[in-house]
């Protein structure tokens, strides 16, 4: 990708499909999400990477739902609290996000993007988009999630299930 | 533009379809060489690609195709008879055409300057001018042609109104191409194909097939296959839930959905089914070509060329078939005077068959040659370290033929170009084994060889046995499943003995290591006083899968799975089960490797690592001017070129600007200890290996230029084992360095 492509895509994201995951708030570019769901029957997949909760039927499809709460490095969710499902494309496929709560589609036109602070965790730093970084929001600070890496769990470094 | 674009593709589809049944027809013609059918045939081929080349303005296209059809037509009129030369001619003719072809669906011209046609029309007016007339006024036909005089005559006739039609339907596109644009005029060439085949003798046969049938892109059929699929789970749960109901309409309507659904899903099915014969086209110009450079006089004979395939399958097995069939010419029949000192027929016969069993596409490829002798297979097998002594004396005959599909295996003394390099019958076997097929051999010395390859019929759905594990139900491929066995009580404790640790089962006979599902999943051993266990092949290994519940079977939709499990070689993919709920489907292959069984010749717990761990895909590069070396694929996140004004320095490393940061290079060739010669070009190649390290860092590995992937199983030696390279290996018959990559990684400063 060039520099000038997204300096250009990066100034067209105004708007924002937000969610929690813990306190922490997220927003992905409204083009990159597909739809939001509420909790789905999931199929553990045994000795994927720590991240992959599962999988789900999105009307035929089969999708990787990847828990953001561990791709973050963040405890577990306790157990009463359902995940909902951002349904995100990426590199030409569907994939699940599993976070917490889901907030507004938000306008963030005017906020210029910062870049992340430095003593956040390493973990959320990896996951804040590079161009867009943080946009600090009159009452709230948006985390603009980069949802390429969030799902390549290829790089995570936590993988206690192992390849084999 | 647009339209002469797709006016050409399409132009390119029909003129490779036709040239492979003209391969197919030359031959014949061969072997029969009066035949009218044969050169009618192929005559209207050449006409077709001459009238739309020269319409598209493909001018030496054209021109090549003149001269053959010219050829042609004497040949069809009965003024010239066919020759090794002339047969060759227009063998050649057929191999230009098709480069040319090339050319056009590279650049849209015909222009290419590697493919040079004037000699070869030179050739064949040769002919025209001086070989063919003496044959046709001599009037007397060879002494081996007695009876087409006859046929002659009758050619004579028939061939009047076909002289006339050429002349017809050469007028007709340029009077109408004024105004009427060139689809239609395309539609000509075809409409001047009828008046010929009227005159002809398949003329109906061949209207009714242009009649009856219409292409169709394979997008929509792939999209109209996943669309049934869906249909067919929805079905599946609308049934479950009617079920149980009241309401005897909806039970009904839903009987007749069920109905409706099955045969939508089978038709679909069919729609992207092809015939093998499509692949076997191929052969006869294949099996002519090699036997003549062999000095072989081999008869192919083909059974079942309508068994239809789907098509990606279909795809699939077309490399292996082929090294099959090539295998057999080369090392199967023996020269025409080794055969008649073994008081066969001088001719041998290469026979391909193919039939329908058990839900499989079965294809045989039978050669009546000197057969497989065992004792010289485990003799090189030995010798090429590929089995231990030990191993091969528990062999029985069958397995050790199966040898021969071990990595760098081959027994050819010499290498040839057409087989013996060693590589060809494991990539032979890995390739059907992708496909969920199996490959084995039987052979008899002296009377001949029989590999037979079996086929699914289709990749999108298939039957399978669905067991359950914990909450979870698991597919199985019935294709890998040999029986289900059920032990309970004292039979449990008779039959299922642990040797050193690991279980395994006495069945009639035969000792079967034994593997829990639910431990391969990561769960406790299972407990209890039975167990259920499913008997599973995959090739040369079986074994016993213990599951906690057997469902039943049915035919499953094979659904992709997404990128993040790519690495886990235990699944095979997903479906949907009736209820909705998602349920893996298991590799059974990759289960067996995951479980650590390996295959029941290697019974030691090291070869077991060996064949677990040794199948790796390689990228192989290009360094220090002609050095090769591999880097494992799966450390290789991107390929980058940068130009050479691109490198800065930072401190005593080099650094490009990328993604908003920095890559620091490292040479590879100064690495392993060669000298640089990266930087000859105006551009560096660069492998972006992302290190896993917590500061997660990229690297960027310079190279010379990326050579190849493969996926090969490793025999690594310590040759050449120095700084920067863990060993070496032969990788396409060149010795490769296996790069050290934390070595090198280490050389930029970012830790590994």
């Amino acid at each position: 990708m060039s520099v000038t492509a997204t300096a250009s895509a990066g100034t067209a994201v105004e708007q924002y499909c937000t969610f929690w995951v813990a306190d922490l708030f997220f927003g992905v570019a409204v083009a990159e999400v597909q739809e939001v769901l509420r909790a789905q029957p999931m199929t553990p997949v045994p000795r994927a990477a720590g991240a992959v909760t599962g999988l789900i039927n999105l009307r035929g499809q089969i999708v990787t739902a990847v828990d953001l709460r561990v791709r973050l490095g963040l405890p577990p969710r306790a157990s009463d609290q359902l995940p909902m499902n951002v349904i995100v494309r990426s590199r030409g496929e569907v994939v699940s996000l599993l976070v917490d709560d889901i907030g507004d589609v938000i306008d963030t036109a005017g906020v210029d993007g910062q870049p992340a602070p430095a003593n956040m965790p390493r973990k959320v730093q990896d996951l804040v988009c590079k161009e867009r970084g943080v946009l600090p929001l009159a009452d709230a600070i948006l985390l603009v999630l980069d949802a390429d890496r969030a799902v390549d769990v290829s790089t995570a470094s936590d993988n206690p299930g192992g390849t084999p | 533009m647009d339209d002469d674009a797709e006016i050409i593709a399409e132009f390119l589809v029909e003129s490779h379809e036709n040239l492979d049944q003209l391969d197919r027809d030359l031959v014949e013609l061969e072997q029969q060489p009066g035949s009218r059918e044969r050169l009618s045939s192929i005559f209207r081929t050449i006409h077709t690609i001459k009238g739309t080349s020269g319409f598209l303005a493909f001018n030496r296209l054209e021109q090549l195709t003149h001269v053959g059809e010219t050829l042609l037509s004497r040949l069809r009129d009965g003024d010239a008879v066919m020759t090794p030369a002339v047969t060759g001619a227009l063998l050649s003719m057929v191999d230009t055409v098709r480069a040319l072809l090339d050319g056009i669906e590279r650049t849209g011209k015909d222009t290419d300057p590697t493919v040079d046609v004037l000699p070869l029309v030179a050739v064949i007016e040769g002919l025209l001018e001086d070989g063919l007339p003496t044959t046709a006024s001599s009037s007397t036909p060879p002494a081996d042609e007695t009876s087409p005089v006859d046929e002659v005559s009758a050619i004579d006739e028939a061939a009047e109104e076909p002289d006339v039609s050429p002349a017809a339907s050469s007028v007709a596109p340029s009077n109408r191409s004024d105004d009427v644009p060139l689809a239609a005029a395309t539609d000509v060439v075809v409409d001047a194909e009828t008046p010929e085949t009227d005159a002809g003798w398949d003329g109906v046969d061949r209207r009714t097939r242009v009649e009856s049938s219409v292409r169709v892109d394979i997008d929509l059929l792939d999209d109209l296959v996943d669309l049934v699929g869906e249909l067919v789970l929805t079905r599946n749960q609308l049934v479950q839930r009617s079920l149980g109901s009241a309401d005897v309409e909806l039970v009904r309507a839903s009987q007749r959905l069920d109905l409706v659904a099955s045969e939508l899903q089978e038709s679909v099915m069919k729609t992207r089914m092809q015939p093998i014969g499509q692949v076997w086209s191929k052969f006869p110009r294949v099996v002519r070509d090699l036997s003549h450079q062999l000095g072989r006089d081999v008869d192919l004979v083909m059974e079942g060329q309508e068994t239809e395939l789907d098509r990606s399958l279909l795809e699939a097995v077309k490399d292996p078939l082929t090294h099959l069939v090539r295998n057999s010419l080369d090392h199967g029949i023996e020269r025409p005077e080794d055969r008649l000192a073994a008081g066969k027929s001088a001719k041998g016969t290469l026979s391909l068959r193919a039939f329908h069993e058990s839900g499989q596409v079965v294809v045989e490829i039978t050669d009546d040659g000197k057969g497989i002798d065992p004792e010289r297979i485990a003799a090189v097998a030995l010798e090429r370290g590929v089995v231990t002594r030990d191993q091969l004396s528990q062999m029985d005959s069958r397995e050790v033929l199966g040898l021969i599909f071990r990595p760098g295996f081959s027994t050819a003394a010499a290498v040839s170009n057409i087989s013996g390099r060693g590589v060809g019958m494991d990539v032979v076997r890995t390739n059907i084994e992708r496909i969920g097929g199996s490959v084995d051999v039987t052979s008899e010395i002296g009377r001949g060889t029989t590999t037979r390859v079996r086929i699914p019929l289709t990749l999108a759905i298939i039957p399978a046995l669905v067991v359950g594990e914990g909450e979870e139900r698991y597919a199985i491929p019935q294709a890998n499943l040999v029986e289900l066995v059920r032990i309970e009580g004292d039979d449990l404790r008779r039959q299922v003995e642990d040797i050193a640790g690991a279980p395994v089962l006495r069945l009639r006979g035969k000792l079967l290591p034994l593997v829990s599902l639910s431990e391969i999943l990561g769960g406790p051993a299972p407990e209890g006083e039975s167990v259920t266990v499913v008997v599973l092949q995959s090739d040369e290994v079986r074994f016993g899968l213990c599951v906690s519940t057997v469902f039943d079977t049915q035919e499953i939709v094979v659904k992709p799975i997404g990128r993040q499990l790519k690495g886990l070689a235990m699944y095979a993919g997903a479906t949907i089960m009736g209820d909705g709920r998602v349920a893996l489907i298991l590799d059974v292959a990759g289960t067996a490797v995951t479980a650590g069984v390996g295959s029941a010749q290697q019974e030691t717990a090291d070869t077991r690592a060996v064949a677990a761990d040794d199948r790796t895909a390689l990228l192989v590069l290009e360094v220090a001017d002609g050095r090769r070396a591999a880097l494992p694929l799966t450390a290789v996140s991107r390929l980058e070129e940068f130009s050479q004004d691109r490198i800065e320095r930072s401190g005593a490393s080099e650094v490009v600007q990328y993604r908003d940061g920095l890559l620091p290079l490292v040479r590879l060739a100064t690495a392993i200890g060669l000298v640089d010669t990266s930087s000859r070009t105006d551009q560096i190649s660069v492998v972006v290996h992302e290190t896993a390290g917590a500061a997660g860092g990229a690297v960027g590995i310079v190279i010379d230029r990326v050579l190849d992937v493969v996926d090969v199983a490793i025999v690594s030696s310590h040759v050449g084992r120095r700084d920067g390279v863990t060993g070496s290996a032969v990788v396409q018959d060149r010795v490769t360095d296996l790069v050290d990559l934390a070595a090198v990684v280490a050389r930029s400063g970012v830790p590994a």
